[in-house]
């Protein structure tokens, strides 16, 4: 998941801006053989909505879920034998060279033993 | 790294002859009794064992949890058997073989491992691996992405192979919370995937300073033991200089493996006449014809070793720093400014509050307390909490006739220490004996 902090961003030049995306791009196509989904870029915090857990039922709300500082950007599903390979492709995420982003790396649920019998 | 001390006299190898304690925890009878007598063995052969063991049997099961599991119940068989039934003619033989049994019983119970049991069935005698295997579990140990805590707890624990009592006692924290820091640890190796695995390339240098940390962080602990009685339990000490050296073997190319041991050797080395009867002696006042003269030959050869690889760093330097000590005949013979530039160079590498602290103490010596304490109190925000730094304080503040500012100061670090040898020293100080 890529994460950023939308006061950074915002401070971030456009023609910097534009710079990062072409390094992104093209680091897609680099680690191409790595990923297993292509994962999704989301539009801004400012677009989210919520629906939230309440004792009478579901409840809607603007904004996003929770007010940490830090808002995830978008995410990739990608295959890689352990922890160190993820942490070493993470390493190269163009975006990193942007001031309050960071990458948070998750492994998948693959084990549902626990529901079979 | 604050200079180390521990109470009772140096053991050159306390793994064959110094007093130690049965890894459940519980005290050895001062007599070499049969139970004490096999308790001994036991100890040694978990330090040199388990970890193999461990290795062996994650590397055929894939999961360092059961493998640790199994060692850990066998280890606590041993503690029982080899007390009422003697010692086994091949102990360590002994250990794997109970620890493989009981991972084919821990996995028969266990329906998703059901695949993997003709793996382990098949795998030759664990306890045949080579050193390295142990290399990777400690990488594994010491992942990143585990806390320091966690890192330190579970090395104890697969690589060196305390019981979760001994390192309760050794990082100053309860059985329960060692046991959950554990317990979560090992789920995080499963659960994120943390490969035990010796890093490659660019990444090994960054790897290897995290496991020289908790090495380093071991032989500190050992001295951090409330009450100091050194011989009432396992010698931590002892265990991170073998583990220092294990690494250094392993690893011959690595500059800074090397000078963590040569650091650890001459810290070790001086420990004889760092306490003297159960007295803490600081190292200006040591009786240096105690220090262990073999101990520092091996760490002057593992320092040379080290600055032969050409590949500079800050354990090189800590040790760097320890041989001009070892170099001088008395303290007043220390090159003071060789070891305040030696901390120049390495507060660059590690512009740490404890380098610094432990630079104004040089800074003392070379341009005289005043400069000295002018350093030590732009330390107050982050070093308030740490008893060494009150005894610094107060121990300039004394050398400048500031007498009650001197007393306030040592007060205040006798209160934020646990060690009884410390308190004792500082007591005396504020008494004006010492």
């Amino acid at each position: 998941m890529f994460t950023s902090m939308p006061e950074f961003d915002e401070a971030v030049p456009p023609e910097r801006a534009q710079e990062v995306y072409a390094q992104i791009y093209q680091w897609f196509v680099d680690n191409n053989d790595k990923f297993a989904d292509s994962g999704a870029e989301l539009m801004p915090i400012s677009t989210a909505t919520t629906v939230k857990h309440s004792e009478n039922g579901p409840v809607v709300v603007d904004g996003p879920f929770s007010e940490a500082k830090e808002v995830v950007g978008g995410f990739s599903v990608v295959d890689v034998p352990d922890l160190d390979a993820a942490i070493e492709l993470t390493k190269t995420w163009p975006s990193l060279a942007l001031p309050g982003v960071a990458v948070e790396i998750r492994p998948m649920v693959e084990d549902y033993s626990q529901f079979e019998q | 790294m604050p200079p180390p001390r521990r109470g009772g006299a140096v053991r050159a190898d306390a793994r064959h002859a110094g007093p130690s304690s049965d890894p459940a925890g519980a005290p050895v009878p001062a007599a070499a009794t049969g139970a004490a007598a096999s308790d001994l063995l036991l100890a040694r052969v978990v330090r040199e064992e388990s970890a193999r063991i461990v290795a062996a049997l994650t590397a055929s099961l894939g999961n360092l949890d059961l493998a640790e599991e199994a060692v850990a119940d066998a280890v606590e068989e041993a503690l029982r058997e080899w007390r009422t039934r003697g010692i086994p003619p091949s102990p360590g033989g002994w250990l794997t073989q109970a620890a493989r049994h009981n991972a084919l019983d821990r996995m028969r119970r266990q329906k998703r491992y059901r695949e993997k049991l003709a793996l382990l069935a098949g795998a030759p005698s664990a306890g045949m691996a080579e050193i390295e295997e142990r290399l990777p579990l400690l990488f594994g140990c010491c992942h990143p992405a585990l806390s320091p805590d966690a890192q330190l707890a579970l090395t104890l624990r697969a690589v060196v192979g305390l019981t979760t009592a001994q390192i309760a006692r050794a990082t100053l924290s309860t059985e329960t919370a060692v046991q959950q820091r554990i317990v979560r640890a090992k789920r995080r190796i499963a659960e994120t995937g943390i490969p035990l695995r010796i890093p490659e390339g660019a990444e090994r240098a960054v790897r290897l300073d995290l496991v020289l940390t908790v090495v380093s962080v071991m032989y500190t602990s050992a001295h951090l033991v409330a009450g100091g009685d050194a011989s009432a339990d396992r010698d931590l000490a002892d265990d991170a200089l073998w583990l220092a050296r294990v690494v250094a073997d392993a690893l011959p190319r690595e500059a800074e493996a090397h000078g963590l041991l040569a650091l650890l050797e001459f810290h070790r080395a001086r420990e004889g006449a760092r306490a003297v009867g159960g007295e803490l002696v600081l190292l200006a006042d040591q009786d240096r014809s105690r220090w262990d003269r073999q101990l520092v030959a091996d760490a002057r050869a593992s320092l040379e070793r080290a600055a032969r690889l050409r590949h500079p760093g800050r354990w090189q330097l800590h040790a760097a720093i320890a041989a001009c000590h070892a170099d001088a005949q008395t303290s007043a013979d220390t090159d003071w400014l060789q070891v305040l530039t030696l901390y120049d160079l390495l507060g660059a590498r590690d512009p740490s509050p404890i380098v610094r602290l432990n630079r104004a103490v040089a800074l003392a010596q070379v341009e005289g307390p005043e400069a000295a304490l002018e350093e030590v109190d732009a330390l107050a925000s982050s070093l308030d909490g740490f008893h060494l730094w009150h005894a610094v304080r107060g121990r300039l503040l004394r050398d400048l006739g500031r007498t009650a500012e001197a007393d306030l100061a040592d007060s205040r670090a006798h209160e934020l220490t646990a060690n009884e040898a410390e308190r004792r020293l500082l007591a005396a100080r504020i008494a004006g004996e010492a």
